[in-house]
C-alpha cells in the first residue's frame, strides 16, 4: 500500500506543526478579543505553544488619507477616531507634533484646559479598560459602575464641545471652544465624588480574591523583553519599569504639577503579571485626578483662540513628538515639504507595539489565560489597524 | 549626549568602512537626523544599541517615507538609560528596496518593517517574517507610496466609490 508523506502543516509564520499540536482560531468575532482581532493559537492540548496575532480588519489608511488633506487642521478628526475611546489624548499628540513643526507657542489657558481634558480622558479610557477587564474575568459588575462614572466625564465633555465621544476640540494652536463657565465647579465636584470611588473599584474587583488568582501569575512580561518590544505605558510600567513621558520627554505643562508615576511591584505575584497592568491602572486613575485638582486650582485667564494660525504651511522639515496616551507611547511623525498637506503622517501607536509581545507572554500558559492577557493589554483595535 | 556627539561618535567608530556614507543633517529644521546606508544600518544599530556612551535601547518608531523615486526609512531611537535621542535615516531606490532589518536588535522592529513592507514594498533583508500585516495577504500594490493608483477591482468584485 503506498503511502502518502505530505509535509506538516504550517503556521501564517512558517512554523511547522507537531503531530501533538493543533491551530485553534479565536476572532475576528470573538469578545474578548475587544474589536476584531483574529489570533492563530497553536496549542497543544490546552497550552499555548505559539500565537500568531492577525491584525488589519479595521484598517482604513488614515495615513493615505492624511496625505489628501487639502490643510493640516483637517487631520484632527480622523485623529479622534483612530482611539475611539481616548479622542482627547489623540488629538493632543497630533497638535503637539504639529505645533512643534510650525513652532507655534499656544497660550497657558490653552495649555491647562487640555491637561485637564488629556487626564479626564485618561480616567475615562482606563475606566473603560477596567471595566471590560472585568468582565473578561468574569466580574459583570465593576463594568457598570465603571460605564456609570465615565457618563459623567463624558458629560463634561459635552457641556465643553458639545460632543460626547470623538470632539474635534483640540486644534493646532488653540481650541475649538472655551470652557463654559461652570465647568471648573463641575469638574471639581467630579474630582470630589469620583476619588472614592476609586477604593470601591479596588475593594470590588482589584483585589477580590477570584480576581488575584486569575491574574497575578498569568502573563509575566519581564523588564527587559518590555524595553526590547517598545512597550510602554502601563504595560512597560506595570513590568516594573518607571517610565512615563508626561515626565521623562516633557511636553505641555505637565512639569508643573506634582504627581508620581504608578509603577508595578509584584504585590501579589512575579511583577510584570497581568494584575501589575490592572493596579497601574488603577494608580494612574488617581495620579489623574490629582493633576486635574492641581490644574482646575491654577488656570490662567487668556484667548483660547488667539494662536491659532490663520494659514498653516510649515517650513520644509520634519518632526516626531510622542505623547503618554493611556495606552502608552503615542507618537506623530509628519514630514513636511512646504506646502498646506501634510507630506506624510506616520501614527506610532501604542497599541500596536504593544500587541506585538503577547506571544511572548501567552507563549507556555494555558488557553484561558489567552483571555486575560489580551484585555491587560487594553488594545482598541481601531489605534492598532489605524 | 548631543545629536552633534553622538554623530561625531558613529563617523569615529565606522571611519573608512567603505561605503556607509555617514551624513549628519543636524541644523535640519525641527529633528536633527543621521543618514547611514542601507546595507550599513545593522552595524549601525547594533553599534549605538551597545555602546557604553549610547545604549540606545528602545525604537520608538519605524517608518517608511516615499520620497518620489526613493524610498526612505526612518528609526526614532531613544535610549532610557542616558535619556537622549537621534533619528537614523536610511535612503534606498524605488526600484531596488532592500534594507537591512534590526529585528535581530529590537524586537519591536518586527511588526514596524511588516507595515513598511505592506504598505511602501520595502524589503527588510534578514526579518523572519516578513508578510502583509495590516492589508489582506492577496492585495496588490503598496497603498502609500505616492504613485498608487486606487484599483477598481478586488478579487473580481467592482469597489464602489
Amino acid at each position: 500500500m503506498a503511502e502518502t508523506i505530505t509535509a506538516p502543516p504550517k503556521t501564517s509564520s512558517g512554523k511547522p506543526l507537531r503531530t501533538e499540536e493543533m491551530i485553534v482560531n479565536m476572532g475576528p468575532q470573538h469578545p474578548s478579543t475587544h474589536g476584531v482581532l483574529r489570533l492563530e493559537i497553536v496549542v497543544d492540548g490546552e497550552i499555548i505553544v505559539d500565537v500568531v496575532p492577525h491584525i488589519g480588519y479595521l484598517h482604513r489608511c488614515f495615513e493615505k488619507h492624511c496625505e489628501h488633506m487639502t490643510n493640516y487642521q483637517q487631520v484632527i478628526p480622523y485623529v479622534d477616531r483612530m482611539d475611539y475611546v481616548c479622542s482627547m489624548n489623540n488629538e493632543f499628540a497630533y497638535v503637539v507634533a504639529a505645533e512643534r513643526l510650525l513652532k507655534i507657542q499656544v497660550p497657558e489657558r490653552v495649555e491647562y484646559i487640555r491637561v485637564i481634558m488629556a487626564e479626564l480622558q485618561r480616567i475615562a479610557s482606563h475606566l473603560i479598560a477596567v471595566g471590560t477587564y472585568g468582565i473578561d474575568i468574569g466580574a459583570f459588575t465593576p463594568f457598570l459602575y465603571c460605564f456609570r462614572d465615565r457618563e459623567k466625564i463624558l458629560d463634561l465633555f459635552e457641556m465643553t464641545c458639545g460632543a460626547r465621544l470623538l470632539y474635534n476640540y483640540m486644534w493646532i494652536g488653540g481650541l475649538s471652544h472655551d470652557i463654559p463657565s461652570d465647568f471648573i465647579a463641575r469638574a471639581k465636584d467630579f474630582c470630589a465624588y469620583f476619588k472614592p470611588q476609586i477604593r470601591d473599584f479596588n475593594n470590588l474587583l482589584t483585589y477580590n480574591e477570584i480576581f488575584i488568582k486569575r491574574t497575578a501569575n498569568t502573563g509575566v512580561l519581564p523588564a527587559d523583553i518590555a524595553v526590547n518590544y517598545a512597550c510602554s505605558g502601563p504595560m512597560l510600567r506595570g513590568s516594573g519599569v518607571n517610565w512615563d513621558l508626561r515626565r521623562d520627554d516633557p511636553y505641555s505643562v505637565y512639569h508643573k504639577f506634582e504627581w508620581d508615576v504608578a509603577v508595578g511591584t509584584g504585590e501579589t505575584g512575579p511583577v510584570g503579571s497581568c494584575w501589575d497592568r490592572h493596579i497601574v491602572r488603577m494608580k494612574e486613575m488617581e495620579q489623574s485626578v490629582r493633576i486635574i485638582e492641581q490644574v482646575l486650582a491654577q488656570i490662567p485667564d487668556g484667548d483660547v483662540q488667539s494662536a491659532i494660525p490663520k494659514r498653516i504651511r510649515p517650513n520644509p522639515g520634519e518632526v516626531y513628538a510622542r505623547t503618554e496616551s493611556p495606552r502608552g507611547e503615542l507618537g506623530f511623525y509628519i514630514v513636511s515639504d512646504g506646502t498646506g498637506t501634510p507630506y506624510r503622517i506616520k501614527a506610532r501607536s501604542p497599541g500596536f507595539v504593544n500587541l506585538s509581545v503577547i506571544n511572548e507572554i501567552a507563549r507556555g500558559g494555558m488557553v484561558a489565560d489567552l483571555v486575560a492577557i489580551i484585555g491587560s493589554i487594553d488594545i482598541v483595535l481601531g489605534e492598532v489597524d489605524r | 549626549m548631543t545629536p552633534q556627539e553622538i554623530a561625531d561618535k558613529i563617523s569615529a567608530r565606522f571611519a573608512g568602512v567603505p561605503g556607509i556614507g555617514i551624513e549628519a543633517k543636524l541644523d535640519s529644521p525641527v529633528d536633527p537626523y543621521i543618514k547611514i546606508s542601507p546595507d550599513h544600518i545593522l552595524d549601525a544599530t547594533k553599534f549605538l544599541r551597545d555602546d557604553e556612551e549610547m545604549l540606545f535601547d528602545f525604537l520608538s518608531c519605524l517608518s517608511g517615507v516615499d520620497l518620489k523615486g526613493r524610498l526612505a526609512v526612518v528609526y526614532q531611537l531613544f535610549s532610557m538609560v542616558k535619556r537622549h535621542k537621534i533619528t537614523l535615516k536610511v535612503e534606498v531606490p524605488t526600484d531596488i528596496p532592500n534594507v537591512q532589518s534590526v529585528e535581530s536588535i529590537w524586537k519591536t522592529a518586527n511588526w514596524h518593517e511588516r507595515e513598511a513592507f505592506d504598505l511602501y514594498g520595502i524589503t527588510f533583508i534578514g526579518h523572519p517574517d516578513l508578510r502583509r500585516i495590516l492589508l489582506p495577504y492577496d492585495w496588490e500594490g503598496h497603498p502609500l507610496r505616492k504613485d498608487y493608483q486606487v484599483p477598481e477591482y478586488y478579487n473580481g468584485m467592482k469597489v464602489p466609490y
